[in-house]
């Protein structure tokens, strides 16, 4: 076991306190003396809850030593993006303007499920406006930096989940993901993410962005990690209307089963454009170390992410419109100028969006019936320069914003889960999408796990701090 | 349509009761421009007369 509890996985943490080993305080005391001492420069942490959190980890420590079962997640710290409501604090959801809602009267479910568990919520997480992002820049409370370069980009719109656990401040975070959201700061960041099927996670009490296909889930250092915390939080919650009911699927005791039998393939044409040399290193490296030469194509993923592009700028207008109106100066410019632009789009366009969703899922949906598992980048490189405009992918000047997330737009798109890995490339680590069957997160999981074992994707240790 | 696009934006944000200073404009235009090119890169697509929406996935 690692030293430390700072240097401890969640897993080493719920062993030691459920042993009394540690104590849940001991624990939470050096995640909050990590994230003080590192908080600064990394600017993950929006809100740091740490009288909640002592009170919780004293709550845990007594529950143990009455002789009550510990969780699975006992004593282990965590935060999580700031559109998850909190309870006594405003969802600000990255804004200026939300910051003037009322202090949440209840946490969101996942929150509560995870704390069922054992975990201490010790904060609230930096990410881009409303969640319209892909750098994890904030005009209002700064950049959340990346923990390897502190000078490039966290990722977003999950910048401060990427950045705490890439820094290893806290072993487990939550975040959402709408476009790629969790998958580009795991990429960017060198963790682990894992983006459910879609309906699968509630997101009850969380602030929304594009409902059709908004998903959360949790940030980790290690596979196993990983899988603890979703296997917490699954199970129906009739008040996310999209959360399906559906028997909760443990995955943590599938992890070391066989990979071998698995069949792999490679996402080709879409997502083998516009890549940098180390995205093409990266999936290389995994489809050897899977044995997967075999490629697949998803058919129109181009399309897929112009369908994608329309709905999220529409429903995101939608969802923003009388905010527009109202307070169009408190927006960050950029967010509001996409927004108002969202407003705009005629009506059948969506609606053509939405049935061109139906054709596409169909389609990929055909192509697991020949493959378990298909490898895909997850970022086009890794993680730009904080205020990086543009970039060259085949040869084109690009802008950045809008187009980190075109590897994970066609994917989130149809709600299928992906487990995004970490390659430890250097200088900078890079992520691969592992994507599965709907439901088959434990698939997803099992091949990153067993990559992990392979030692072909790791959290690298921050380099920056 | 490109053409008429000023005028346009002018039309709906009015109609709307959306907010659009001069200073915005090119911004949002060339978002706007951006969307629409995606949106006829969807348009494009020829699409059975009986495909349903897709909402929440079940299966």
């Amino acid at each position: 076991m690692s030293e430390t509890p700072t240097a401890m996985s969640a897993a080493e943490i719920a062993q030691a306190v459920s042993s009394r080993k540690i104590t849940a305080l001991a624990a939470t005391e050096a995640a909050l003396a990590r994230i003080a001492a590192h908080d600064k420069v990394l600017n993950a942490f929006t809100d740091v809850t740490a009288d909640r959190a002592r009170a919780r980890a004293r709550a845990v420590d007594a529950a143990i030593a009455a002789g009550q079962p510990a969780g699975p997640l006992a004593g282990v710290p965590f935060a999580v993006k700031n559109l998850f409501d909190v309870q006594g604090l405003s969802t600000r959801a990255g804004s200026k303007i939300n910051r003037d809602l009322p202090p949440s009267p209840r946490d969101a479910t996942l929150i509560e499920r995870m704390e069922a568990a054992g975990a201490v919520l010790v904060g609230a997480l930096n990410m881009g406006e409303y969640a319209y992002d892909f750098t994890g820049e904030n005009a209002h409370d700064g950049p959340s930096r990346n923990p390897h370069d502190l000078a490039r980009m966290a990722g977003g719109s999950s910048g401060g989940s990427g950045s705490a656990v890439g820094g290893a401040l806290v072993p487990i975070a939550l975040g959402s993901d709408t476009n790629g959201s969790i998958r580009v700061p795991s990429s960017f960041c060198g963790t682990f993410g894992l983006k459910p099927t879609y309906g699968r996670l509630t997101r009850a009490r969380s602030f929304p962005f594009v409902a059709s296909f908004d998903h959360l889930g949790p940030f980790a250092r290690s596979v196993k990690d990983l899988a603890l915390a979703y296997d917490v939080m699954q199970g129906p919650d009739a008040d996310d209307p999209a959360c399906i009911v559906r028997s909760v699927e443990p995955t943590v005791p599938l992890l070391a089963n066989d990979v071998s039998r698995l069949r792999v393939a490679i996402a080709g044409g879409y997502f083998q454009q516009n890549l940098l040399p180390e995205a093409v290193e990266a999936v290389a490296r995994v489809a050897k170390a899977l044995g997967a030469t075999r490629t697949v194509e998803l058919p129109e993923a181009a399309r897929a992410r112009a369908a994608a592009f329309i709905m999220t700028t529409t429903e995101g207008a939608a969802l923003h419109l009388d905010r527009l109106r109202k307070r169009p100066n408190d927006f960050d410019p950029p967010v509001r100028d996409r927004l108002i632009a969202g407003a705009m789009i005629p009506a059948v366009y969506v609606d053509k969006a939405q049935k061109f969703r139906r054709w596409y899922r169909a389609k990929v949906l055909e192509l697991f019936q020949s493959v378990d598992v298909i490898l895909a980048p997850a970022t086009p490189c890794t993680a730009p320069k904080i205020g990086q405009a543009t970039f060259t992918l085949d040869g084109v000047e690009l802008p950045v914003r809008p187009n980190i997330g075109i590897h994970t737009q066609p994917i989130s798109f149809i709600g299928l889960p992906v487990a995004a890995v970490p390659v430890p490339l250097e200088p900078m680590p890079i992520g691969v999408q592992i994507i599965a069957a709907p439901w088959r997160e434990d698939i997803a999981l099992r091949v990153a796990y067993a990559l992990e074992q392979m030692g072909v994707v790791t959290a690298p240790a921050p380099r920056g701090l | 349509m490109d053409d008429h696009l000023d005028d346009y934006m002018s039309a709906v944000t009015g109609t709307m009761a959306l907010p659009l200073e001069d200073a915005w404009r090119p911004a949002v235009r060339a978002n706007l421009e951006v969307a629409l090119r995606l949106a006829r890169l969807v348009d494009d697509f020829p699409l059975p007369d009986d495909v349903a929406s897709a909402a929440v996935y079940s299966t």
